[in-house]
């Protein structure tokens, strides 16, 4: 067990975001959760990741209790995450925005490193070198030098997965990395997805709205609505099964999705 | 010949404002908070040179380094002390917060004998200045531009090539983005206030070694630095310097050539110095509320 979220409630003064949620997520596994909108799966990947603390419950990650860790801890454990509403440098370039992320994951300590000479001008090199090979993964190489301001959206989103990934990460928690994109940029996004787990052994839990695509690639499924886990299994389990199709798939068919 | 006389004088006063901006503007940038008591380390950072220098004894080289050090101590314990409690409250609150340290900070002042009068620093720049082909620079104006220009030498080092005046400027760009690229957004902020403590004494000092030490003087060049940020750009580094400077300047020239001009209407009082920062500063909130290096927030409705 890598991640292991064991009965996690979080409240927001009378409003429940979380009610005992647990999830488990084994090394190399690529985890989907899936919910209509507000069931709580971004806050779950919030308190992961540090930016909330659940008011009960336990979050451990190989051995680290991250229960009450703050964001820059949990991203030194090895846990790496692309949020829903790209959060990039804009101001700097793709490969700047890589470079950002490598920088200062590479020096524990900060203040060891207010001298950018020997050692440290070394270990940027070798960063460069990762940046490069993930900016040719992630198919970015006509936009290396370019602003991100400048970026259409799609190219964002990937960026921002790859800004993830240069934090060599464990496990890579990726927010709707697919919300808003093109038919043909969802199928990149995907192979992308599969890529990283195929070549780089990364456990990934992916939050995504397009069920077709989650039932696709997922090895297991965890269903939220209402803050709640109400089914948890193989895809073609979770799918089958009456409450999913009540409140996620039934709500979709109603529209005429 | 006049006009650049006027022109250096100018320059070296806004280089002294630029100094002060520059902290200002360091903890704005980092963590949106607007320091108010921005004067209060100014006073302090001058007064515990000139303490350190007169009454230990200690050369005044190594007085003004240590003040310098001390005040940077004092910013770093503030954050610590009552803003890192604030974090997430609303900015008014923390607006408030740093206008009563300024109060609490000049009533610690005034027990102390700086309170009430004036002071002057041992000399330690030789008399008279340089004369360059008829304009004259006197030693006081260089150490004002020197002092500057070393310190954003330093600046530009410490924000290009250290991991932490990275992590800075990560934080000042998105603070979401470097708290999950594992940067301690505390820390940051911490040290923001720490140098802003720093650049401020060091505006002290060399406000202590232009014009003397009094302290209604010195907390007024934390006023002063108002005009100079909004014309830079609140969260603009550079935008600081340049608007520092360009206030020092226009100042410089109310006083030379505006006061004489208001004389010949009746206006007699001169002054006019003291007026003509904020009109700009008017003028920039009219028409370019983002300052000259200021970042444009477009927000979708």
């Amino acid at each position: 067990m890598q991640l292991q979220v064991d009965k996690v409630t979080l409240s927001f003064g009378g409003v429940q975001a979380l009610s005992q949620v647990s999830l488990e997520v084994d090394r190399g596994e690529l985890v989907s959760v899936i919910g209509p909108n507000g069931a709580g799966k971004t806050s779950l990947l919030n308190c992961i990741s540090g930016f909330y603390h659940p008011s009960s419950g336990r979050i451990v990650f190989e051995g680290h209790d991250l229960t009450h860790a703050p964001p820059h801890l949990v991203t030194r454990y090895g846990i790496a995450r692309a949020f829903q509403n790209i959060e990039l440098f804009t101001g700097m370039t793709v490969l700047e925005n890589l470079m950002m992320a490598r920088h200062i994951f590479g020096h524990y300590n900060l203040w060891d490193n207010l001298w950018f000479y020997g050692r440290a001008l070394r270990v940027s090199v070798e960063n460069r070198r990762i940046c490069e090979e993930i900016i040719d993964f992630m198919e970015l190489e006509p936009y290396r030098k370019t602003l991100v301001g400048d970026l259409p959206y799609g190219v964002r989103k990937r960026v921002e997965v790859a800004r993830a990934l240069a934090l060599s990460p464990k496990l890579l928690l990726l927010d709707e990395p697919m919300a808003g994109m093109t038919l043909e940029e969802k199928e990149d996004m995907v192979r992308f997805i599969l890529d990283i787990r195929a070549e780089r052994g990364t456990t990934i839990v992916l939050i995504e709205h397009d069920l077709g695509v989650v039932m696709d690639i997922s090895d297991r499924v965890y269903v939220l609505d209402f803050g709640q886990v109400i089914a948890s299994g193989l895809p073609e389990e979770v799918s089958q099964n009456p409450r999913v199709q009540e409140a996620y798939v039934g709500v979709e068919v109603e529209h005429g999705a | 010949m006049e006009l650049v006389q006027n022109l250096i004088s100018g320059v070296a006063v806004g280089c002294i404002y630029a100094l002060a901006a520059l902290g200002f503007v360091l903890i704005y940038k980092s963590s949106r908070v607007i320091n108010f008591a921005n004067g209060q380390l100014i006073a302090i950072g001058a007064f515990l040179a000139y303490a350190l220098a007169v009454w230990v004894g200690l050369p005044v080289l190594l007085a003004m380094l240590l003040a310098m050090l001390l005040t940077a101590g004092l910013g770093f314990l503030v954050e610590r002390i009552f803003l890192r409690r604030l974090v997430g409250q609303p900015i008014i609150s923390v607006i408030m917060v740093t206008i009563g340290l300024a109060s609490v900070l000049d009533g610690l002042m005034y027990l102390t004998p700086f309170g009430s009068g004036n002071f002057t620093f041992p000399q330690f720049l030789p008399p008279g200045g340089l004369n360059l082909g008829g304009l004259s620079v006197s030693y006081p104006q260089l150490l004002a531009i020197g002092f500057t220009a070393v310190f954003l030498l330093i600046f530009g080092w410490f924000f290009q090539r250290s991991v932490l005046g990275i992590a800075m400027r990560a934080v000042a760009d998105d603070q979401m983005a470097s708290m999950s690229l594992g940067v301690s957004v505390e820390k940051v902020f911490a040290l923001a206030w720490a140098v802003a403590g720093l650049a401020a004494a060091a505006a002290g000092i060399v406000v202590g070694a232009v014009s003397g030490l009094n302290q209604d003087g010195l907390i007024a060049i934390g006023l002063a630095v108002f005009p100079a940020v909004i014309l830079g750009g609140l969260d603009s580094v550079p935008g600081a310097v340049v608007g520092g400077i360009v206030i020092g300047i226009l100042q410089s020239f109310s006083t030379a050539y505006l006061d004489g001009l208001l004389a010949q209407i009746g206006l007699v009082g001169g002054g006019s110095q003291y007026a003509v920062p904020f009109l700009v500063l008017l003028i920039m909130l009219w028409f370019k509320p983002h300052g000259l290096f200021g970042t444009e927030e477009i927000e979708r409705v």
